[in-house]
């Protein structure tokens, strides 16, 4: 078969047609995937909460809050267990990060101690500032990671600053930038549960 | 022509990273660690192999002047699918590839096989390209992503088979070139000695 002719109306026609069954088969393709997507995207987070408050027995998901911070969101996210009220769940963030935000999941119990922190996503350098993931610093021996000294610390007389700033937090060796962001994103989770944490 | 050399010179002779220096940003950008460079080799063939049929189909439907954006239009519509995919059923690996999935959209070696060979050739040919093609550039991703994750984290596909943190440099952008031009030298002392 001989190519087509250039004409206005077959170059018209043809990228019409093209387009027109491209984004039809798209559509499709967004219907199928768009439950599993938002699914995936819900577990993750679930998992991440459950990992940082004690155990709960509602839903989470269906308890949300979002207050407005520093030109972003941090959601706040209430556990409770037999209808009481076991911790908070803050997902936090900073813009301080070596290379672009980072995001935690940060569980206060009741009273505003830090209960476990766990990080979402960013894009620190791999094998220094990627320590703030506990699984990346885990030590066997002593059985802690570089983010279990967060554990167990009120933010009101723990200072969420790293020493050298004159704070209570160690910082990751070499690894200051990473460190100083990953306290600015507790902090701001303080700072919100603080604002909307208290049912 | 016969269908295995058509098939298999994706590999050593035509490969698109070692031979003809093609897609090399998610080349050197994805391939931290070996999943990760087959996961973007499989996507990129799967691309690859439904362009190349698709083009080969509509090849004599379609005006000269137009045929560069309608190739796009296909080639971006398959990624998108591979990208909504991805997301929904393989969300960890998504993370790790997320922002290069997108980019094959605009990777040379599926442009450059819909425009050089498909729209030349006839369906069986172009769907045995695309597939060779797509492989040898998934072979070269997988074994440089090996090679990255060996001696920078001192583990294979996940499995670590040596206690600490390997040569750091590796897994960072710097290790990618190095390890990239080992790999290019040994191809080449190897294609050599085939042809």
């Amino acid at each position: 078969m001989a190519k087509k002719e250039s004409t206005l109306l077959n170059m018209v026609l043809t990228l019409l047609v093209v387009t027109a069954v491209a984004s039809t088969a798209l559509g499709f393709v967004y219907e199928f995937t768009k439950g599993p997507i938002a699914a995936a995207r819900e577990a993750k987070r679930i998992s991440a909460i459950e990992q940082v408050l004690p155990e709960f027995d509602n839903n989470p998901g269906s308890e949300v809050k979002a207050l407005a911070m520093d030109g972003d969101s941090v959601y706040l996210y209430t556990g409770r267990k037999d209808g009481e009220w076991v911790g908070t769940a803050v997902q936090t963030f900073s813009k301080q990060g070596f290379s672009g935000y980072i995001w935690l999941m940060v569980g206060f119990l009741p009273d505003g101690t830090i209960h476990n922190i766990v990080v979402l996503e960013h894009k620190e350098t791999p094998g220094l500032g990627d320590k703030m993931e506990q699984e990346k610093s885990f030590d066997k021996k002593t059985g802690k990671s570089w983010s279990s000294q967060f554990f167990g610390k009120h933010p009101d007389n723990f200072q969420l600053m790293v020493t050298k700033d004159g704070g209570d937090v160690d910082a990751i060796t070499a690894s200051t930038i990473s460190s100083r962001a990953y306290c600015d994103a507790v902090n701001r989770a303080y700072q919100a549960f603080k604002e909307g944490g208290n049912q | 022509m016969n269908q295995w050399k058509n098939f298999s010179k994706g590999f050593i002779r035509e490969n698109a990273v070692f031979v003809l220096f093609l897609g090399l940003c998610p080349t050197l950008g994805v391939t931290s660690t070996a999943i990760n460079g087959l996961g973007m080799g499989l996507a990129t063939t799967f691309v690859l192999f439904m362009s190349n049929i698709v083009v080969s189909l509509i090849k004599s439907l379609i005006p000269n002047k137009v045929r560069i954006p309608t190739y796009i239009v296909v080639i971006a519509s398959f990624v998108t699918i591979v990208e909504l995919t991805m997301q929904a059923y393989l969300p960890t690996l998504f993370e790790q590839l997320g922002l290069f999935i997108p980019l094959i959209v605009v990777n040379c070696v599926i442009l450059g096989r819909a425009e050089a060979f498909a729209s030349k050739n006839n369906l069986l040919t172009s769907a045995i390209d695309g597939l060779g093609m797509g492989l040898g550039f998934a072979f070269a991703l997988t074994l440089l992503g090996a090679v990255r994750e060996i001696l920078g984290s001192g583990s294979l596909f996940g499995l670590k088979f040596i206690a600490g943190d390997g040569i750091l440099l590796f897994i960072l952008p710097p290790g990618a070139f190095l390890a990239l031009g080992y790999l290019i030298v040994i191809m080449n002392k190897i294609k050599e000695k085939t042809t």
